[in-house]
């Protein structure tokens, strides 16, 4: 059974089909690359899984369980983390009690959430600024934290939105061993990103969209070759 | 350690001073000074710890005061029985004020408390066959001595105080700084925000509701214009909580003299000091007050209490430095 299964989704603002029937599924353990041109909705992908807001039909399950239409905290309760593309660190709270938050998901004594918290810092690379307030950080910072907030929660899917973007070419390196990490621990990933190098090699499969369609699934490599999806990315090729 | 036995001997400042002090006019001030330390640290849970700015924190307190007065006026038993269902009734006001205003955020929640204040004036005014309407509500006080009420406040402000340390030190107290901080990203973390905002709302109002019944009981008298007040109560108790300083755990207590104290030289006119006409002063003192504080301290006195303390010994710095 895959752990998580997108089936038919369809969200519409208004008259705009933001996400127009697409399906995906992604098995226990694997990293799903979810790519597309900027506005092709896969943001918009995210926030229906977490239920942000209704989606106009299809269904979403975790687990073989429907979970759309619940609320969001029960969703992450369930075993769904998130991290935002835009970051939202708690910024007035130190490092440690922005992951301690979130530890509580799980733990109901401070001396648990924060021992968890502690040891979530130090695998994401943190610790040694766990006292520092989250709105200090520099942006790889603030993208790690991200990480650090949604693991602490003890997620079985992980739901990463550009956790690369805007890091130096070392500070991305960083991170994707991160990501890795995060799934040899046995988490399962659905990632977006738009840095082809960071996509390309962490993905089990890619599914790629554009106008919140599908327009190709598969392994890496053939999605990078798809002809769809290099016209999606650089425009339509010139015959002349 | 510095801190508990900065605590210490506060306490047994406030537990002597009565008997140090026999006069009844400063044993008043203290215990109305008591009353606001409980009402300033409830909204600053709320609106401080949470983020969830109250404008109406006069229905809790009026609640509170009118169920104790109304106890006394139609089922004629003690005011005093108010001192424990005034809590219980002003959170489950608080329930509906929760259930209808937390659809809103930010601003809008705060413009939303304060129609619900003035909204229950008008209810406490106009239905007077329950509340007596503007005739307001008069009891007999139960002692002559301020003593008696002087320990109860103490012990409630304690009380309030140490219940709000410990709710900031739990899960609770995580849960509501993170919904302050970004109400979003706390739904993602896995926090019910509509079920942890509404704790904190219902946390805020028992204490503001006792507050509410130890009025009734203390001052004998209440009507709408004063326990509802938009003015003297739910102001008041935003003033007190921004002077002190917001979201910190002695903030409200050290606004509540600060606010008090400014408060009753006006209307005293220094003292007798200072010309009558004075007295008419305060509203104008407390707004630039508030300016001050907004812009120089605005954390608070106590939140801002390192900025002051360097401001006020630059001395010792240079010292330092050479």
């Amino acid at each position: 059974m895959p752990i998580l299964e997108v089936k038919k989704l369809i969200k519409a603002f208004g008259g705009l089909i933001a996400v127009n029937n697409i399906s995906f599924h992604i098995e226990q353990g694997e990293i799903l690359g979810l790519i597309g041109p900027n506005g092709s909705g896969k943001t918009t992908v995210f926030n229906c899984i977490m239920s942000v807001f209704p989606i106009t039909s299809g269904g979403i399950s975790f687990k073989g369980r429907r979970i759309d239409g619940m609320k969001t905290h029960k969703i992450c309760q369930l075993g769904i983390g998130r991290t935002f593309q835009v970051v939202k660190p708690l910024a007035r709270l130190s490092v440690l009690d922005n992951v301690t938050a979130a530890a509580f998901c799980r733990m109901n004594t401070i001396k648990e959430a924060q021992k968890e918290a502690s040891r979530v810092l130090e695998f994401c690379g943190l610790y040694k600024d766990r006292d520092k307030l989250a709105k200090s950080l520099p942006i790889g910072g603030r993208k790690r934290l991200e990480i650090a907030r949604a693991l602490a929660t003890k997620p079985e899917l992980m739901l990463l939105d550009e956790t690369c973007a805007g890091l130096t070419p070392s500070e991305a390196d960083e991170a994707i061993a991160l990501i890795k990490a995060i799934r040899d621990s046995g988490v399962s990933i659905l990632i977006i990103e738009h840095i082809m190098k960071v996509i390309m090699s962490i993905s089990d499969r890619i599914h790629a969209i554009n106008f919140g369609q599908t327009i190709a699934e598969g392994l890496p490599k053939d999605v990078a070759n798809n002809p769809t999806v290099i016209e999606a990315y650089l425009g339509e090729q010139d015959h002349a | 350690m510095k801190k508990s036995v900065a605590v210490l001997v506060c306490g047994i400042f406030f537990l002597l001073f009565p008997l140090a002090v026999p006069s009844s006019y400063y044993q008043h001030l203290l215990i109305i000074t008591l009353m606001w330390v409980i009402i300033g640290s409830s909204w600053n849970l709320l609106a401080g710890y949470t983020g969830q700015v109250s404008f109406g924190h006069a229905i809790f307190f009026g609640v509170g005061a009118y169920t104790s007065g109304i106890m006394v006026m139609h089922l004629n038993i003690s005011a005093w029985w108010g001192m424990l269902l005034g809590g219980p009734a002003a959170m489950l006001v608080a329930l509906f004020v929760g259930w209808v205003c937390f659809r809103l955020r930010g601003p809008y929640f705060a413009l939303a408390t304060l129609a619900g204040g003035e909204i229950i004036r008008l209810i406490a005014t106009n239905w007077e066959s329950f509340t007596g309407g503007m005739v307001g509500i008069l009891i007999i006080q139960s002692f002559k001595s301020k003593l008696p009420y002087y320990y109860i406040v103490l012990a409630l402000a304690g009380l309030c105080i140490w219940c709000i340390h410990l709710i900031m030190k739990s899960k609770w107290g995580y849960y509501f700084v993170s919904i302050r901080e970004d109400q979003d990203a706390a739904e993602t973390l896995g926090i019910n925000t509509a079920l942890y905002k509404n704790i904190s709302l219902l946390v805020s109002a028992f204490f503001t509701g006792t507050a509410g019944a130890f009025y009734m009981n203390y001052m004998a008298f209440i009507d709408p214009h004063v326990v509802f007040s938009l003015h003297y109560i739910s102001i008041m108790t935003i003033l007190v909580a921004i002077v002190g300083g917001v979201a910190t755990i002695w903030g409200p207590a050290v606004g509540a003299f600060i606010m008090v104290g400014i408060q009753e030289m006006f209307r005293s006119a220094f003292f007798g000091l200072a010309p009558k006409w004075i007295s008419q002063g305060h509203a104008l003192v407390f707004g630039l007050l508030v300016i001050f504080v907004i812009m120089f301290l605005a954390n608070g006195i106590v939140g801002d209490w390192a900025k002051i303390k360097r401001i006020a010994t630059p001395k010792r710095k240079t010292h330092a430095n050479s």
